[in-house]
């Protein structure tokens, strides 16, 4: 590659860089801003002081909506692993009559989009005494077809000799499962686990239906909250919160941003 | 019965025997999964497509079979063909820019070049934002007075825009940042689909003198098909079922501009208590998703070029 | 130790083509027994259908006399070395060789002791606590081994499981094995496509082609009977050499020029047209003075050190080989004068490739007694 096309390279993906990050960046900076600094439009802030961050903590039970927020999404991710998990192995390594049927039913559930079932499903959990409840944030999306379809890639990818040997020693199929497929499988399985934490992490309509208490509202619509609270002079606090907010998701993003690249790149395609 | 055949019949049973308990396990290892899909998907799709066949109560609960009068109801009020003209707008505005978007960005990081980790974070950021945080700072981007949309028209000498609140640009505003909501997500994976590609295809071709510009077209653009395919597939459907950008940025509003379909679902059922309408919403979104799957596979069976 | 029975074993997958047909054979307690044949021929399936890991068609297979036909392969007694060695990768190598003991309650500390015991027989000792990643391809096959060895299950089935290593590996590994199957007594079952490795290491060894028996044997009587075209094509190195003969006024034709007189105790070749005739390199040998002989041209020589192969076209169409031991220095395109002396020739039905003549053919081992 020559100097100047490199050049040129390094210039655009700059470019093109710091427009992506700059609603984040912005927002950060915002985040250190009082009202009046504000209204100027400047765009740097005087002084990086934390006034904003616990005048967010203060506004609304900021640190109660993340421990609900973290509650719920590892229960989701562990829900998730588990169900995805037994499911992938039945698929790929016990054999039995009907299982292709199955594995179409399975495949089906991705074309129902779920937004569409929003109103029985509001109906069952209410009737089931789950609003405002945890189990009634994170039960539903414990099955998921997706992750199903990643770790049923990742474990064809196990020899079947493995499972033949184990078959001769005697070995049963669950001890096979959580003694061999879950090891070996350690990397996609920490890929799901990392994908499921984002995506619970950042559900909205869901909690937004099903919570109505602070008691157990998520940090999702804590933010909702706190927006529509907001005087214009406040939207330093606000900015905070939202930094609060999305720093567990971006640090777990870009250390795992290789690994969820080539993850979701493979249950995608095969 | 002869000596053979009685082990035979013995042999088969045992068989059975390990058929049946193989089935039983099979079953037990995919019930939680089974259980789950059959509660909260199956179970409320058949009673979304039930509900929206009949008057319901505020509570949900059917009262009077109306056949297909919800339907007929929802094609003959402007409100819905305000939401499904939304909702068709919102998807062509935001799917192709979405995926061209994150392409451009895809091939521009897939360089082997010093530094290029950091400017791959930066490409796939959007995919840790939530849909909440994201329409919180488009929010202020957008502010009529103090955002930054308006400080640059201002710095030309624009009037400036209300661009949340003029139903000529609501739209376009929103769609503007579901754009960039989108990038993350997608940048990822084709990134993966780019590298996923042989480079001995490229370095064959470099010898052969093919120029960078044939390459993206012959090479790069064939062999990402695939992932361009399915990235396309997700992002139309997410299209569909957008929700929280629009309750956050517009509600809906205004003059219905921005009411698309999933929104007009949550406030026909939670808001306006009219279950019935908003069933047979759901079950037109539905099949809306389950035309274009197909017709999606349909196309990408055909023009995709699989490895 | 254990025997194998199968009686007239048939496998398909499809319900239309037989993989396997009426496969006959007894596999005596203690005896090394080698399956060989063309990739593809049911070697495989056989193997995995005497450990239960695939169902059997039809037919009987029974073991120690007991029909095993439906019984769970944990429930046969057997170990089992794959050709990829199947080895865990995320367990050490004394995990691996540990891994699934507890089923046939053996306390910690018997697997201990086992453990170890096998290592130390295998040269494993210093590799108990590495991953098999980080062990050489002869050193994986070894903890394959070791998985089976330490299981004491009296019968071992081994598919290909020396064909990742390279060839002097190979050669080592192979009276490895054999030593270690005598030493322990166990009844093995073994399946290479190498004829060299069925060779060298068979009691007894079965041919198969598409998933039929060609022959049962031992080694050496299969490779100076073989039972039809197959066998004598496929069991020794190079290959036997082979052409069509016309049988004419107790005369036989070969390629319109080479003539050989049919000698009296032949006479019943006279019965065919056409026959397949066979030679093994081994026995065409320059021809002396006073000896009958033709002459040939030599197309190619390899010189191997102890022996030398010389080809040589036969006729129009073919190509023969001669192997000679010592070493000879022969430009190509000489002219040689060959004899092949008339006891040595293999007669095969032209019609199905079975061997014609039935009489045994005087076998030329040496005894050694000490
Ligand atoms: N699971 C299977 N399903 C269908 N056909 C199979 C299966 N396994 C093997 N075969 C077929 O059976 C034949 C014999 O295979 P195999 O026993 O693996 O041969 P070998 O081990 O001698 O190379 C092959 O033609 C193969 O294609
Ligand atoms: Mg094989």
């Amino acid at each position: 590659m020559s100097t100047g096309k490199r050049i040129l390279l390094y210039i655009t993906l700059t470019v093109s860089g710091l427009v992506m990050v700059f609603p984040i960046l912005y927002a950060f900076l915002i985040s250190f801003m009082q009202g009046g600094e504000l209204l100027q439009g400047s765009f740097w802030p005087e002084s990086f002081s934390l006034v904003n961050y616990a005048a967010a903590f203060e506004r609304v039970p900021l640190l109660m909506y993340l421990w609900n927020s973290l509650l719920v999404s590892v229960l989701i991710m562990a829900g998730q692993l588990i169900l995805c998990s037994l499911a992938a192995f039945a698929f790929v390594f016990i054999e039995f009559r009907g299982r292709e049927w199955i594995f179409y039913l399975f495949i089906s559930t991705m074309m129902i989009p779920w937004e569409a079932t929003m109103v029985p499903n509001f109906q069952t959990v209410q009737s089931l005494g789950w609003l405002n409840s945890y189990a009634g944030l994170s039960i539903p999306f414990f099955a998921m077809a997706f992750g199903t379809f990643l770790l049923r890639q990742q474990f064809k990818t196990i020899p079947k000799e493995l499972y033949e040997a184990s078959q001769i020693a005697g070995i049963s199929k669950l001890r096979f499962f959580t003694g061999v497929v879950l090891p070996v499988a350690k990397t996609t399985m920490t890929t799901l686990a990392i994908y499921s934490f984002l995506t619970a992490w950042n559900m909205y309509l869901w909690p937004l239906l099903v919570t109505n208490n602070e008691a157990n509202r998520t940090v999702q619509i804590g933010l909702k909250q706190m927006q529509t609270q907001e005087i214009a002079s406040d939207w330093g606090v606000v900015m905070a919160g939202v930094m609060i907010v999305i720093l567990p998701t971006l640090i777990l993003l870009f250390a795992g941003q290789k690994r969820l690249q080539e993850g979701l790149t493979q249950g995608a395609l095969k | 019965m002869t000596m053979a055949q009685e082990v035979r019949a013995s042999d088969e049973k045992k068989l059975r025997k390990r058929e049946w308990s193989n089935f039983l396990t099979g079953i037990l290892f995919l019930l939680p999964s089974l259980l789950l899909f059959g509660v909260f998907l199956f179970y409320p799709m058949v009673r979304t497509v039930y509900l929206s066949l009949f008057l319901t109560s505020s509570q949900g609960v059917p009262i009077v079979f109306v056949g297909w009068d919800n339907f007929f109801a929802l094609f003959q009020s402007t409100s819905f063909q305000l939401s499904a003209k939304a909702t068709a707008l919102f998807v062509l505005y935001t799917v192709p820019a979405s995926v061209l978007l994150a392409t451009a960005l895809a091939v521009l990081a897939n360089q082997k070049l010093k530094g290029i980790g950091l400017f791959r974070t930066m490409f796939s950021a959007t995919m840790g934002m939530s849909v909440a945080a994201s329409s919180v700072i488009w929010m202020f981007l957008f502010n009529p007075s103090i955002g930054l949309f308006n400080r640059i028209l201002a710095a030309l000498n624009i009037p400036g825009i209300q661009w949340l609140l003029d139903p000529q640009y609501a739209l376009l505003s929103v769609s503007i940042a579901t754009i960039w909501m989108n990038t993350g997500f997608a940048f990822l994976i084709l990134l993966g689909g780019l590298q996923n590609i042989d480079s001995s295809l490229y370095e064959s071709a470099k010898i052969a003198g093919v120029s960078d510009a044939c390459q993206l077209r012959k090479i790069t653009l064939p062999m990402l098909s695939p992932t361009l395919f399915f990235v396309t597939t997700v992002t139309l459907i997410n299209a569909f079922q957008t929700f929280g950008q629009i309750d956050l940025l517009t509600k809906g509003g205004p003059m219905e501009s921005t009411n698309v379909i999933v929104y007009s679902i949550y406030k026909d059922a939670f808001i306006n208590y009219n279950v019935g309408s908003a069933s047979a919403q759901a079950v037109l979104l539905f099949a809306a998703v389950l035309i274009v799957t197909v017709i999606q596979f349909k196309i990408g069976e055909r023009k995709v070029h699989y490895q | 130790m254990r025997k194998v029975e199968l009686k007239e074993i048939t496998k398909t997958y499809d319900g239309k083509i037989d993989v396997l047909s009426s496969i006959d054979v007894t596999i005596e307690p203690g005896e090394f027994f080698v399956l060989v044949g063309p990739s593809g021929c049911g070697k495989s399936t056989m193997l995995r259908m005497i450990a239960g890991l695939e169902s059997i068609t039809s037919g009987e297979l029974a073991l120690d006399g007991k029909r095993a036909n439906a019984l769970p392969p944990s429930e046969r007694d057997l170990s089992m070395v794959f050709q990829n060695y199947a080895l865990y990768p995320h367990l050490t190598v004394e995990q691996n060789i540990t891994f699934g003991l507890h089923v046939k309650k053996i306390s910690k500390k018997e697997q201990k002791v086992r453990c170890e015991e096998v290592c130390e027989m295998l040269g494993l000792t210093p590799y108990m606590k590495r991953k098999p990643k980080e062990l050489s391809g002869g050193q994986r096959q070894r903890v394959a081994l070791a998985r089976a060895v330490v299981t004491e299950a009296p019968l071992c089935l081994m598919d290909e499981p020396l064909s990742n290593l390279d060839a002097k590996l190979r050669a080592k590994m192979r009276s490895e094995i054999r030593q270690l199957q005598r030493k322990l007594g166990l009844t093995m079952i073994y399946v290479t496509h190498d004829q060299t490795e069925a060779m060298t290491m068979a009691d007894r060894m079965m041919i198969l082609s598409n998933g039929r028996v060609q022959q049962i044997g031992r080694p050496l009587d299969v490779y100076n009977h073989p039972d039809n075209l197959f066998v004598a094509s496929f069991i020794g190195s190079p290959p036997m050499n082979l052409i069509e003969a016309e049988v004419s006024d107790s005369m036989l034709t070969a390629d319109g020029h080479w003539v050989m007189p049919i000698p009296n105790e032949k006479k019943w070749l006279l019965r065919e047209d056409k026959v397949m005739l066979g030679i093994r390199p081994e026995h065409i040998k320059l021809a002396k003075e006073s000896e009958p002989g033709f002459f040939v041209q030599v197309a190619n020589v390899e010189v191997l050190g102890t022996e030398t192969l010389v080809t040589f076209d036969f006729g129009e169409k073919s190509q023969w080989v001669a192997k000679w031991s010592g070493q000879y220095d022969i430009l190509p395109g000489t002219k040689l004068r060959i004899t092949v002396d008339n006891k040595h020739y293999a007669f095969f039905s032209v019609k199905n490739g079975k061997r014609l003549d039935r009489s045994p053919i005087p076998a030329a081992v040496k005894k050694v007694s000490s």
